[in-house]
C-alpha cells in the first residue's frame, strides 16, 4: 500500500482534482488534504489517491548530492567503471 | 534550479554501487558497536525492502532485523473481518474496504470467500471511489471498512467531509483505522524483544509529522531514524542509527527529509481530529488488547457509523488464531517468520493461514516472495 514514487502535477481542475504524471503514467488524485497551494510542475506523494504533501525538489537533490559524494568517495579505478555502466544504465532508457 | 528527474531520483537511490558503497560504511562503523544491534522496522514497507532488495545478507550478523507490527491487515483480529463479512451479507450491500484485506481469513471465512459465494465485496483504489458507488447504487446501503495507520486515516476523513459536503445518506464507515505509537509501547513494555533501536515509518510521519517518535529515544534509551523506503533510504538509516550507537546518542533524526517533517501534514491531522477519536479498547491480531491505540467516529457522526447502525447484528467475541500460526509472536518481534511451523507449508501467499501471510507488507508473506533468511 506504501508507494513513494514523486508524481509531477500536470492539471488541477475546479474540483480540486490534479492529473498527475508517475514515471510515465497519468492519474486523478484529491488535492484536499494540502494545504499550500499546488502548482503545476510540484511533485507530490501519492496515498490511495490523495496527495498526501508536496515533495521539497531541493531535499530531494540535497539527498542525491549525498550519494554523489560516497561516490567520489570510492577508488578512481572503481568509481570510473560505476560511471561508465551509469551511462548504460537500463533504467535510462525506459524512463 | 535544474528540473529533478525522476529518473535521476530512481537511478540513485537504487543504484547498486551506492548500495555496496553504503553497505561497506556500516559494515565498518559496525565493528565499533559495543553490543549486537536489534533493529526493529516497524513499517510493513521497510520489511518489504530489506527482504526484496537482500539488505541483511550485506550486512554483518551483529544488525539483526525485528520486523514490526507495522501492517494494518496483519494485526486486524478476526472479529474485525467477521464484522465485514456480517455487513456485506445483509441484503442489498456493498462492502467495500482497500487492498489486501479482501483476502484475510475471518473466524470461518474472508471476504475473497463470500465475494464468490455471490456478495457484493469490492477492493478500491482509493477510498474515493466509494463516493461515486455510493451515488450510482441510491437503493444500496454502502458501507467503507476502513483499514490503515495514521497514513491513511486522513484519506478516510476526506472522505467523510465530501460524504457530508454532497449529502450523501447510504454510505457508512466501519472504522478499524490504528496508531503506531502505542503499539511500539505495548511491545516495548511487554520487554521480550530486547529492541534497541527503531526504523520509524515514513508515510506515517509524512501525515503526523516526526514529532510522534520523539518520546522514544527518551522512555527506552534507543535511536530513531524515520527512514524512507527505499533501499538507499532504508541502509542510509542503518548507518546514522549504528553511528548514533558509536556516539552513544540516542536522538530521533529524519533520514526521509524530502518528504517528512516534524510537524506532518497538519490539514490532514485536523481533519482526522475533525471525525475521530481514540477508543478506548482495540484488540491487536496476536498481541490483543493495546488501550487507545485505534481510532472511531466521534458521537456526533453516529449516522455515519456502521458499527452503531448495525450494532445488533455484529458479533462481539474476541476471537483468536489458528493455534498452530504465530503470527501474533511474529508482529511482537519474538519470532521469524521461518520459525513457524506452517510457514510455506500449509500457509502460503495462495493459502493464507494467518494475517501476516496475506499482505504483501507482512512478514511472511515478505519472507515466502524472497526467499526466507535464517
Amino acid at each position: 500500500m506504501c508507494l513513494s514514487i514523486p508524481s509531477k502535477v500536470v492539471e488541477i481542475d475546479e474540483c480540486n482534482m490534479a492529473t498527475v504524471d508517475t514515471m510515465g503514467i497519468k492519474r486523478h488524485v484529491s488535492l484536499d488534504l494540502i494545504a499550500d497551494e499546488i502548482h503545476i510542475g510540484d511533485y507530490i506523494l501519492i496515498h490511495v489517491g490523495f496527495a498526501m504533501n508536496k515533495i521539497d525538489e531541493e531535499e530531494a537533490l540535497q539527498s542525491l548530492e549525498l550519494y554523489r559524494e560516497m561516490l567520489e568517495a570510492m577508488e578512481e579505478e572503481e568509481r570510473r567503471q560505476v560511471i561508465e555502466s551509469d551511462d548504460n544504465c537500463e533504467n535510462r532508457t525506459q524512463a | 534550479m535544474s528540473e529533478l528527474q525522476l529518473k535521476d531520483l530512481y537511478d540513485g537511490f537504487r543504484d547498486p554501487d551506492v548500495i555496496k558503497a553504503l553497505a561497506k560504511s556500516i559494515i565498518d562503523e559496525a565493528k565499533h558497536l559495543k553490543e549486537p544491534l536489534k533493529l526493529m522496522e516497524v513499517c510493513g514497507g521497510h520489511t518489504h525492502t530489506i527482504m526484496k532488495y537482500g539488505l541483511k545478507q550485506l550486512l554483518p550478523d551483529r544488525i539483526d532485523f525485528i520486523h514490526g507490527p507495522g501492517c494494518p491487515v496483519c494485526i486486524m483480529p478476526k472479529e474485525r473481518i467477521d464484522h465485514a463479512i456480517t455487513l456485506a451479507q445483509m441484503s442489498d450491500t456493498i462492502l467495500l474496504t482497500l487492498g489486501d484485506m479482501i483476502r484475510v481469513p475471518g473466524s470461518k471465512s474472508s471476504l475473497a470467500v463470500e465475494r464468490a459465494n455471490g456478495y457484493d465485496i469490492r477492493a478500491l483504489y482509493s477510498p474515493l471511489d466509494a463516493l461515486r458507488i455510493a451515488r450510482e447504487n441510491p437503493d444500496k446501503k454502502v458501507v467503507f471498512f476502513a483499514i490503515g495507520f495514521e497514513t491513511t486515516t486522513p484519506m478516510t476523513a476526506a472522505l467523510l467531509e465530501l460524504v457530508e459536503k454532497q449529502g450523501i445518506t447510504n454510505l457508512y464507515f466501519h472504522i478499524n483505522h490504528v496508531l503506531v505509537p502505542p503499539a511500539v509501547d505495548a511491545i516495548m513494555a511487554d520487554g521480550q524483544a530486547k529492541i534497541n533501536a527503531f526504523i520509524g515509518p515514513a508515510h506515517v510521519s509524512v501525515i503526523s509529522g516526526a514529532k510522534i517518535y520523539q518520546p522514544l529515544p527518551e522512555k527506552y534509551s534507543t535511536p530513531v531514524v524515520v527512514s524512507g523506503f527505499e533501499p538507499i533510504d532504508v541502509l542510509q538509516s542503518i548507518l546514522m542509527i549504528v553511528r548514533q550507537k558509536n556516539e552513544a546518542r540516542c536522538e530521533m533524526e529524519i533520514q526521509y527529509s524530502r518528504s517528512v517533517t516534524l510537524e506532518g501534514n497538519t490539514k490532514a491531522q485536523e481533519m482526522i481530529e475533525k471525525f475521530m477519536e481514540p477508543r478506548v479498547h482495540f484488540r491487536w491480531r496476536g498481541i490483543g488488547d493495546i488501550p487507545y491505540s485505534a481510532l472511531a467516529l466521534k458521537a456526533q457522526y453516529a449516522a455515519y457509523d456502521a458499527e452503531k447502525i448495525f450494532a445488533d447484528i455484529l458479533p462481539t467475541e474476541p476471537i483468536d488464531d489458528h493455534k498452530l500460526c504465530i503470527c501474533g509472536t511474529i508482529l511482537k518481534g519474538l519470532a521469524k517468520p521461518n520459525d513457524c511451523q506452517v510457514f510455506g507449508t500449509a500457509c502460503t501467499p495462495n493459502t493464507p493461514m494467518g494475517s501476516c501471510m496475506v499482505s504483501s507488507e507482512g512478514a511472511c508473506n515478505a519472507y515466502y516472495r524472497y526467499g526466507a533468511i535464517k
